[in-house]
């Protein structure tokens, strides 16, 4: 089994989908982005948005929870090598990210993933980075979210 | 909107805003990475320790999360902001460990008006989350949208 085929380079993995509720959109805003148009109903109809959304940190940190799913799920699968099963580290960072439309409580997103490729990791010997492409969907098939991410991996 | 202190208008180039302190707990960490990013560095300190983050770590979806937390006490609550459509790059430069204290500065690159909405504008952001060691956690440019004060005025 190759790395490639393993990471499935090239292939757009659907990770799951999510119905934001209400509650949960104004939790997490309360927390860390307790602006009106996320907090509060009325507040929001009178915004640029229109209605009550999540805040876009809300949509990222959602899309990191259905890749950790997927990613458990795949640890579950055979890895016939060469050399020990790849493991993944921490992110250096994104980019590109967009929060193409607001994400209105009752949307339902599907959250996917794409591997564009990977490369070694000159300063850590044994580490390469994957760069991958995340997005989101909603109900009305519009791209909500998409990035371009990248990951650091432990593979011969 | 006219009674918010920062509008459009305020957003000149090179305006800084410094951002209010917020220290960062392992309770808070753990929580956050319960619910979104479960990998065993970010729930663990022992695991932390031997993965390459050398510690209980927060989720960079995490310490970004509380970016926009700091953000929003420093300046966003008192000004005109109509959300953000994007974030041009993020960089987690260090990771931000339990107990850590986070300072920071959002300073405006550029702006411009909406041309479909003229009583909007899109100010273009450099900011950076520095750690108590004085290293930056957070390196990123990002655009947000500010409601104008005046629309009628020539700026």
């Amino acid at each position: 089994m190759s790395l490639d085929t393993y990471l499935k380079i090239g292939e757009t993995v659907t990770l799951g989908s999510h119905t934001f509720t209400a509650e949960e959109i104004k939790r997490f805003a309360a927390k860390y982005d307790p602006q009106p148009f996320h907090l509060d109903e009325e507040a929001a109809r009178g915004s640029i948005f229109g209605g009550l959304c999540a805040s876009g940190w809300h949509t990222c940190s959602m899309w990191m929870r259905y890749n950790m799913k997927n990613l458990e799920h795949s640890r579950d699968e055979a890895w016939e090598g060469p050399g020990p099963r790849p493991e993944f580290g921490p992110s250096p960072g994104f980019s590109n990210l967009k929060w193409l439309k607001p994400v209105y409580a009752g949307d339902t997103i599907t959250f996917t993933r794409t591997a564009v490729g990977h490369r070694p990791l000159v300063s850590r010997p044994g580490w390469r980075i994957l760069s991958l492409k995340a997005a989101g969907f909603n109900g009305r098939d519009e791209a909500v979210l998409e990035f371009d991410s990248a990951v650091l991996l432990k593979a011969g | 909107m006219a009674s918010k202190r920062w509008a459009y208008e305020d957003m000149e180039e090179g305006r800084v805003f410094e951002l209010s302190a917020r220290t960062v707990t392992a309770e808070e960490i753990i929580a956050f990475a319960k619910e979104f990013d479960p990998q065993p560095m970010h729930l663990d300190e022992e695991a932390g320790r031997k993965s390459l983050l050398g510690g209980l770590a927060a989720s960079g979806w995490h310490t970004s999360s509380v970016f926009m937390r700091m953000m929003y006490d420093s300046f966003i609550a008192d000004s005109t902001s109509e959300g953000s459509p994007g974030i041009t790059e993020m960089r987690w430069r260090t990771p931000v460990l339990a107990g850590d204290t986070l300072t920071g500065s959002s300073t405006v690159l550029s702006r411009r008006r909406l041309k479909s909405r003229p009583h909007i504008g899109l100010v273009t952001f450099r900011h950076e989350v520095r750690n108590q060691r004085g290293e930056n956690v957070i390196e990123c440019e990002n655009p947000i949208l500010f409601g104008l004060r005046d629309p009628g005025a020539a700026i």
